[in-house]
């Protein structure tokens, strides 16, 4: 394999183990520009994995869909207690990523048949743009998900920042005194963006199965959805902050890959923590200020 | 589709939960209440922070770099310390839980960092550290399992009752829960954390609470008694190191402490509890073929309910959410 070769996979496998990351951290920075943090977004991450793995043999979308519904309900949950019982967000959503990981965990145990595979994702191919030396593949030559992840990165964009229902947003998770003076009517506001945001977590949990692994563990999302919380604070709760963010992580995580496949001689287990002592020496370096005024607080 | 969940009888279910929890007087004393030990502990550390209003979610974390720091002790300072190894590994355990703590604690107080990220990361870390150490430089000499040599008999923790598993960690759980106790009731300190718990801006214009600090300080205690638990478990009961040596004590103690409102003589029951719920659920997974993956679900919901019934407390606190900007010291007082 020649070098430039070798760049090229790391890169395509890097833009591929973001896509998950970049899919729920989207969500996630909806959620907490309207003051919600969901640390339930694990449980809706997983519960879409599981989802999908059980749908997913009626097909991808079908799985897609199964995902995405699975991730909802988890929000359903966190939006019953916290906007309708102002319950403590932190405790609430704690509680949903431990039901998600023990409901899958418990479901996936007691099936009969645990080594089911799903149908994966082929990756669509652009011609010729995918011929670009280096950057290519990682860009053209990737499942559909991924192409679904970075356009939904512009659209969240400019719904935040250039219509109505974006400010209101905004303003919701900055002043929800001000934002209900105004009209806005905050708890819908907060259903909103708590169900849009575990719908994203649901496919982020689905692409880790349709278009990765093909197939299921207890605990796959092996903290993706916590690590996706970090990377919103990291993109300083804006969609194309998060974007790079979610890149960076892709690029972290690919690693373990390539320590592999190059033969170096560094233990598994200390590349495996690259990504997190990553996100806590980045949150040091860029973390005050920025997070919306309300973010967490029950007190809305 | 998932095809149907074999029903298994549920008579039988149920007494597979009772004799694997509290059936027979072994189950009880060797399962059950050498169970609740751990949950004690991190309960009244989760119980320090929270009380505080400071989001400690990685207890698992600092747990397990407390074992980490008592099994070297255990295994590499023995025949040097002799009988002090013991006392002298569960203070280490202690200060390495409070040192990883400690991390997040001047993330948040220096840099801003939400400690609920910052300690979250911090377990997936300490996972991956222990399964490095029992890889690599701790493994036992025979390089087969993934886990250290046993502990010499000296840096064992003793037995309550001979013919038992049930050690003295149980009079370490009920004394850290009295010990916390009086502090949070009867002490100038403990005052203190439970006003910034209870108000931030309240505590801030009394102008005598140093806020930063008093979170920072309830972390890394907190952390500290995670770290202490760590070390009794692997004194205790383990007598080694290896990966999944808590299975998720650092995420079942929130339920022990939210249902008992964080209330530290509270968290003695609750632990007995929980641990209940999850020896029971291993009796059913041996004995009924349940998977006891159903106790973490189990301990969701009686968070959730507990959650929802605490409105008519309101004891449980509320997250203060991002650090905001400290006024420093020239400005205080001048603000309007």
């Amino acid at each position: 394999m020649t070098e430039l070769a070798g760049a090229s996979a790391f890169l395509e496998a890097a833009v591929r183990t973001a896509t998950p990351l970049l899919l729920a951290a989207t969500g996630e920075a909806v959620c907490e520009r309207a003051g919600i943090i969901n640390i339930g977004l694990e449980g809706c991450v997983i519960a879409g994995a599981f989802a999908a793995f059980v749908a997913g043999t009626s097909g991808i979308a079908v799985g897609y869909a199964a995902a995405l519904a699975s991730g909802a309900s988890v929000g359903v949950l966190l939006a019953i207690f916290v906007v309708l019982m102002r319950r403590d967000q932190i405790i609430v959503g704690t509680a949903l990523t431990m039901l998600a990981l023990g409901v899958t965990g418990t479901l996936f145990r007691a099936r009969a048949d645990v080594s089911m595979v799903v149908v994966t994702q082929s990756e669509t191919v652009v011609p010729a743009l995918s011929a670009i030396p280096l950057i290519g593949r990682a860009l053209f030559a990737q499942p559909a998900i991924t192409y679904v992840a970075i356009a939904l990165v512009p659209l969240v964009a400019a719904w935040l920042y250039r219509t109505q229902a974006g400010l209101a947003l905004r303003a919701v998770g900055e002043s929800p005194a001000a934002a209900r003076a105004a009209g806005i009517r905050a708890s819908a506001v907060h259903w909103g963006a708590i169900l849009f945001g575990a719908s994203l977590g649901g496919i982020a949990g689905g692409a880790l199965v349709l278009a990765q692994a093909g197939t299921f563990a207890e605990g796959m999302s092996a903290g993706r959805g916590f690590l996706a919380i970090a990377i919103v604070a990291l993109g300083r709760w804006r969609p194309f902050g998060v974007l790079v963010a979610s890149l960076v992580f892709g690029i972290a995580m690919a690693f373990q890959f390539a320590v592999q496949s190059l033969g170096l001689h560094v233990r598994y287990e200390l590349v495996l923590m690259i990504p997190y002592i990553l996100t806590l020496v980045a949150l040091g370096a860029v973390s005050r200020g920025g997070a919306p005024a309300m973010l967490g607080r029950s007190e809305v | 589709m998932l095809p149907p969940v074999p029903l298994a009888d549920v008579a039988q279910v149920l007494e597979a939960f009772w004799r694997g929890s509290l059936g027979t007087s072994s189950a009880f004393v060797s399962g059950t209440l050498v169970r609740a030990i751990p949950l004690a502990v991190v309960g009244v550390a989760i119980a320090t922070a929270f009380r505080a209003g400071v989001f400690n979610i990685g207890a698992e974390g600092q747990l397990l770099l407390g074992a980490v720091a008592a099994a070297v002790i255990g295994l590499e300072w023995a025949r040097a310390l002799g009988p002090a190894t013991m006392v002298v590994a569960l203070l280490a355990g202690s200060a390495a839980g409070a040192a990883w703590a400690g991390i997040a604690a001047v993330l948040r107080a220096r840099f801003g960092v939400l400690e609920v990220i910052s300690t979250l990361m911090l377990n997936f870390v300490a996972a991956n550290l222990v399964s490095y150490l029992v890889r690599g430089p701790m493994q036992e000499p025979t390089h087969i399992y993934p886990q250290t040599e046993a502990l010499p008999p000296g840096a064992r923790l003793p037995l309550l009752f001979p013919g038992t598993r049930l050690h003295v960690g149980l009079l370490a759980a009920l004394a850290v829960a009295v010990a916390a106790w009086w502090i949070f009731a009867h002490t100038a300190a403990g005052f203190r954390m439970r006003l910034v718990g209870a108000s931030e801006s309240a505590a801030r214009v009394t102008g005598r609470v140093d806020v930063r600090a008093v979170s920072m300080a309830a972390l890394t205690v907190s952390g500290g008694l995670a770290g202490l638990a760590g070390a009794i478990e692997v004194c205790g009961v383990t007598y080694a190191l290896y990966e999944n040596l808590s299975p998720g004590y650092g995420f079942s103690a929130i339920a022990v402490a939210i249902l008992a409102r964080l209330h530290p003589i509270a968290i003695i029951p609750s632990a007995l509890l929980f641990a209940t719920l999850e020896t029971g659920a291993l009796g059913m997974q041996r004995d009924a073929g349940i998977p006891s993956v159903v106790a973490s679900a189990m301990e969701a919901v009686i968070i959730l309910l507990a959650t929802a019934a605490s409105g008519a407390w309101q004891v449980l606190p509320r997250w203060r959410g991002p650090a905001r900007t400290e006024p420093s010291p020239t400005t205080v007082g001048t603000a309007a």
